[in-house]
């Protein structure tokens, strides 16, 4: 059996459903196929998270403000458990992303990578790399006017 | 005395149905979605979120349409709503080197790698209104060049060599939190960093302002500006590891002060920080100002007097949830009170006038 079960690939993908685009996470989940049977641990609850940032950018932590966040855990038929902290106060978001998390720790994991995982981050990196590229138009080019004779 | 204090609830009812139909407007006029308000008055939604205190756009959205566009009630409900919410805990330090920006700009150091990038600015408009707005338009397609997708690390990571400019200490003490505990002073550094950013921003301008007209002036030049979406991640108790649960925008600026040493410190420059939620340049450029004007103590400054180098002026008075809430209060019914102080006043006058007539029958005796 082949599982994606260490703990930075785990930490990636809760990640990548976290900041997904919940319209795009939940046509992509729909399109993927048979959902499993699951017992819910936590059924879905939003909070906030308090954001904290640095001093100067690099120096000692302070309180930034809250951010809204919903989480949700459960398990499978075979005790597998699925956490979810997505952002916003979507529960269905959170419910498919502590399904997804789940199914990642079984044999379904590449399936499941390929259908919904790949396309997301694929997503991502493309606005990422728009939003980039129009800030990179706007990066001011210096240049030096030459006055008087040589 | 007896004072009625009954009666008001139809009234009440009334005034609130009211308010709901001005709050529509003119039927005849398209009415307004939160995800128009979201993607189209982006900026208010960025200062709610930044004084309510809470990063969520379609709930800052909902609130200034709920408040019909006063932005203050709207960060008032945005304050209400999140007090409802559990508190799943804190994330650690966002790091801002790591920031995807969409703008970043030196006023002091021209070459910064990574260059000077304006991103979506006001800045060189020319501040005449635009009357193709007004009327339905395509917007032309914003530019696109060859994307820089390494981070862009902070201008002062190169100052560091010649110690020309302070570091920050990486100390590792949890800070304080003001939405838990409530202020006290000396508040520290921390607490006031919190303070001014959920402060309201037309206060922190002015104190800013004071600064540099001259009220605790301390030479401020922005060292660094930039814009854009860092992730944020939390350690998640029961996986035992962190994950990003998310990414906010944040506008992050950092000062460059004149400062001119003290016995213990060489003639360095010194660092004024502001970050805040969303888009919000004005407010961040503000908050290190502030910042700055606050650490006199701890550099070894005179206290010139001046309001912006009050801690205790300042953030007591920069929450304007708390001052409006001070200030409007008085416009509700203080009859019982107001009562007394009539019933107060006419008894001085009288005895002001029994007085009068007192001194007037002796005079008038002798």
């Amino acid at each position: 059996m082949k599982t994606e079960n260490s703990t930075d690939a785990r930490r990636a993908w809760m990640g990548l459903l976290a900041q997904s685009n919940e319209a795009e996470l939940a046509r992509l989940w729909l399109a993927f196929g048979a959902k499993p049977a699951f017992d819910w641990l936590r059924v879905p609850e939003a909070g906030g998270v308090m954001v904290r940032g640095r001093m100067g950018g690099s120096g000692a932590a302070f309180n930034l403000g809250e951010m809204t966040v919903t989480r949700c855990a459960l398990t499978l038929n075979d005790g597998t458990v699925g956490h979810a902290y997505v952002q916003g106060r979507s529960k269905p978001k959170a419910e498919i992303a502590a399904q997804i998390d789940a199914l990642m720790q079984t044999e379904v994991a590449a399936d499941l990578r390929a259908a919904v995982l790949a396309p997301l981050q694929a997503a991502k990196q493309a606005t990422k790399e728009a939003r980039a590229a129009k800030a990179a138009a706007t990066k001011v080019e210096f240049f030096t006017m030459v006055r008087g004779e040589d | 005395m007896y004072v009625a204090v009954k009666g008001g609830e139809r009234a009440i009812d009334n005034a609130h149905a009211w308010l709901a139909e001005e709050r529509r407007g003119d039927m005849a006029i398209a009415e307004l979605s939160t995800g128009q308000i979201r993607e189209q008055m982006s900026l208010a939604v960025n200062r709610v979120m930044a004084e309510g205190s809470l990063y969520d756009p379609d709930l800052a959205a909902l609130a200034i349409k709920q408040s019909r566009g006063d932005l203050i009630e709207a960060i008032f409900l945005i304050r209400a709503y999140r007090t409802t919410l559990p508190r799943f805990g804190y994330s650690e330090a966002v790091e801002t080197g790591a920031m995807a920006c969409d703008r970043r700009i030196s006023a002091t150091f021209k070459d910064a790698p990574g260059g000077q990038v304006l991103g979506p600015t006001f800045d060189y408009t020319h501040r005449l209104l635009d009357f193709k707005l007004a009327a339905d338009g395509e917007v032309p397609k914003a530019a696109t060049a060859a994307p820089r997708m390494e981070p862009t690390p902070h201008i002062t990571e190169f100052l560091r060599g010649e110690d020309l400019i302070e570091q920050e200490p990486v100390a590792d003490v949890v800070p304080g939190d003001l939405t838990r505990e409530p202020m006290r002073f000396p508040a520290g550094r921390a607490l006031r960093l919190q303070s001014l950013t959920r402060g309201d921003e037309g206060f922190i301008l002015g104190m800013a302002y004071s600064t540099q007209r001259g009220y605790g002036r301390n030479h401020a030049f922005v060292g660094e500006l930039r814009i854009g979406k860092v992730p944020v991640e939390m350690e998640i108790p029961e996986l035992g590891f962190a994950i990003e649960i998310g990414e906010v925008e944040l506008t992050e600026c950092e000062t460059v002060n004149q400062f001119k040493g003290s016995k213990t410190v060489p003639p360095q420059f010194t660092r004024g920080y502001g970050l805040v939620f969303g888009q919000s340049e004005r407010k961040s450029i503000a908050m290190a100002l502030v910042d700055r004007a606050l650490r006199w103590e701890e550099l070894g400054e005179d206290n010139l007097g001046a309001a912006a180098q009050d801690e205790e002026f300042v953030l007591s008075h920069a929450d304007n949830i708390q001052a409006t809430g001070f200030l409007e209060h008085i416009k509700l019914p203080h009859y019982v009170d107001f009562q007394s102080e009539l019933e107060l006043v006419r008894k001085l006058r009288r005895e002001a006038q029994e007085l009068a007539e007192h001194l007037a029958a002796r005079e008038a005796a002798e």
